[in-house]
């Protein structure tokens, strides 16, 4: 490993630790209470003694948090798609969807699990998911799909491209970068929203991570909560990193934020 | 100047005004023979890329016509910027006209492979454009040009970014495939001296709104280093640079 990719790494370990380390300290001097605040090796003990309940929480959130990411890919690149394409689509429908957009999805949240019912919780759970991550796809992948080189445009014009030679072999190339960021963004949001969704839910019928830090705050369990935060957190991070890797060897060729020139 | 029967193109009191109110350009009656290697000389900003567009059907007019003798050849199009697709390699990006044309794949790759050699970008079809120098990449622009193999090539100061060396070698290269493919070209320039040695006709335009100034022909001649380093070559660039300089005084 080069010299400068080891500190990147570890850096952010040691922080992490003197951080954890400075916290166990103060919480053994000042013997605050395991309700208010929980030890690092507390919270550490919890969540290797609840490891399986907790992965099967992890899992139920992750399953709900990547069908909603990929419906949200899904969506929002066709939505991008129709929206460039057509400009009265675009103009009608644009202020909905930022309106939509600035709705806060926990203010959403109970009127969407009323609507579609506890019988069916992981269906609203998908559905405010789903719109947690969908904006920033369809945004940014709109302005790619706009924002292609105008000679590289013209140039197509003169070699007689179909406007779907244009739209396959040009606009969506050029946007492929926007969409890229946008799933770094939308794959927090994504999980954020699943987690918000399970809070509005509040119910036992879903047993996701959300859930868990809800129950246990009930019940004063604190060092539970922090354990299920805490996977909530490593969560969040495993699909950032999947995410960015995922746009490193897309890249690779061709994008400069992706290419580190040779020295 | 050229027999009639030789022109492929005339624009006629052609003018450009953008919606901004810009007059960019003419009006300019401007005929092209085939065969020529004509160029656009002129200050910037005079609505020499402007013409270009125009001819190349990528701008209408506002008022004036561009009239094809017999149908519309094929065109290609060279711009100041290689304009390559950065996700695509170099055989990719050659083979494109061939693509939106829908040749075969495995006649467009043969095709698209012959005209990089004739670039000398042998060996290097599968290179993304980033992994390639700025002279490379021009070539490469240069290649996707040919490959479509057009009766009218249409640049726009191709090799203005370039070092003085490449700009000399491409110059070259352009003029060995102008002989070896006899295709009419009209080339785009700011340069006196690039104009004077490729053109075999130059047109200087006034500045903004660009109309023809002056009109130099260029004496035939084998167009070689030797020529470039003659006295006669000196003295057609003095004629073209007296002409652009008077034109630009005048103004
Ligand atoms: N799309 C456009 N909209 C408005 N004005 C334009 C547009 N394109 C060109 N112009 C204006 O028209 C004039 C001529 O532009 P053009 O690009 O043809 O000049 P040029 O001779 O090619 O200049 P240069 O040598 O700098 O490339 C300029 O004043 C320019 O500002
Ligand atoms: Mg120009």
């Amino acid at each position: 490993m080069k010299p400068a990719r080891f500190a990147a790494v570890l850096l952010p370990l040691a922080l992490g630790a003197a951080v954890l380390a400075l916290w166990e300290m103060l919480v053994q001097i000042y013997a605050v209470p395991r309700y208010v605040l929980p030890a690092p090796s507390l919270i550490f003990t919890t969540f290797v003694g609840e490891f399986s309940s907790l992965m099967a929480s992890v899992w139920t959130t992750f399953r709900i948090t990547l069908e909603a990411f990929l419906l949200a890919v899904i969506t929002g690149v066709a939505g991008a798609i129709v929206l460039s394409q057509n400009r009265v689509a675009e103009m009608a429908l644009s202020p909905y969807a930022v309106a939509l957009q600035v709705s806060p999805i926990f203010a959403i949240a109970p009127l969407v699990v009323i609507w579609i019912g506890y019988e069916r919780i992981e269906l609203a759970l998908l559905l405010l998911a789903w719109l947690a991550a969908f904006f920033p796809i369809l945004s940014n992948v709109t302005a790619g799909l706009k924002s292609v080189d105008h000679n590289l445009l013209d140039l197509f014009r003169l070699h007689g491209a179909s406007r779907l030679q244009t739209l396959w072999r040009l606009r969506l190339p050029s946007a492929l970068p926007h969409l890229l960021a946008a799933m770094k963004i939308s794959g927090g949001l994504a999980l954020i929203g699943t987690i918000v969704a399970e809070f509005a839910a509040g119910s036992g019928t879903a047993t996701g991570l959300g859930w868990r830090i809800l129950e246990a705050g009930h019940r004063l369990q604190i060092a539970r909560q922090f354990a299920a935060l805490f996977a909530v957190i490593g969560l969040g991070l495993a699909i950032y990193f999947a995410l960015t890797l995922l746009e490193h060897l897309v890249l690779r060729h061709w994008h400069d934020s992706a290419t580190r020139r040779e020295a | 100047m050229a027999a009639s029967e030789n022109i492929i193109a005339s624009l006629r009191q052609v003018t450009k005004a953008f919606g901004n109110g810009v007059q960019a350009l003419g009006p300019i009656d401007l005929h092209i023979a085939r065969g020529e290697f004509l160029s656009l000389l002129g200050p910037s900003g005079c609505g020499k890329s402007t013409a270009l567009r125009i001819v190349a059907g990528l701008l209408t007019p506002s008022t004036g016509t561009l009239h094809w003798n017999g149908a519309r050849p094929r065109l290609s199009f060279v711009f100041q910027d290689p304009t390559l697709m950065p996700w695509a390699t170099a055989q990719e990006n050659v083979r494109l006209p061939l693509d939106l044309g829908g040749v075969p794949r495995s006649e467009a790759d043969t095709r698209a492979d012959a005209a990089l050699a004739r670039l000398g970008l042998n060996g290097f079809g599968a290179a993304y454009p980033r992994a390639l120098s700025g002279g490379m990449r021009m070539r490469v622009s240069i290649a996707r040009a040919l490959v479509a193999e057009p009766q009218v090539l249409l640049m726009d100061e191709p090799f203005a970014a370039l070092d003085e060396p490449t700009r000399e070698r491409l110059n070259e290269d352009l003029l060995h495939l102008w002989r070896e493919v006899g295709v009419t070209i009209v080339f785009v320039t700011h340069s006196v001296y690039e104009s004077a040695f490729l053109s075999t006709r130059v047109v200087v335009l006034s500045p903004r709104p660009g109309r023809i100034a002056a009109e130099i022909a260029i004496g035939a001649h084998e167009r070689n280093t030797a020529w470039r380093l003659s006295p006669e070559f000196a003295s057609e660039a003095r004629r073209v640079s007296a002409a652009l300089r008077q034109n630009s005084e005048a103004a």
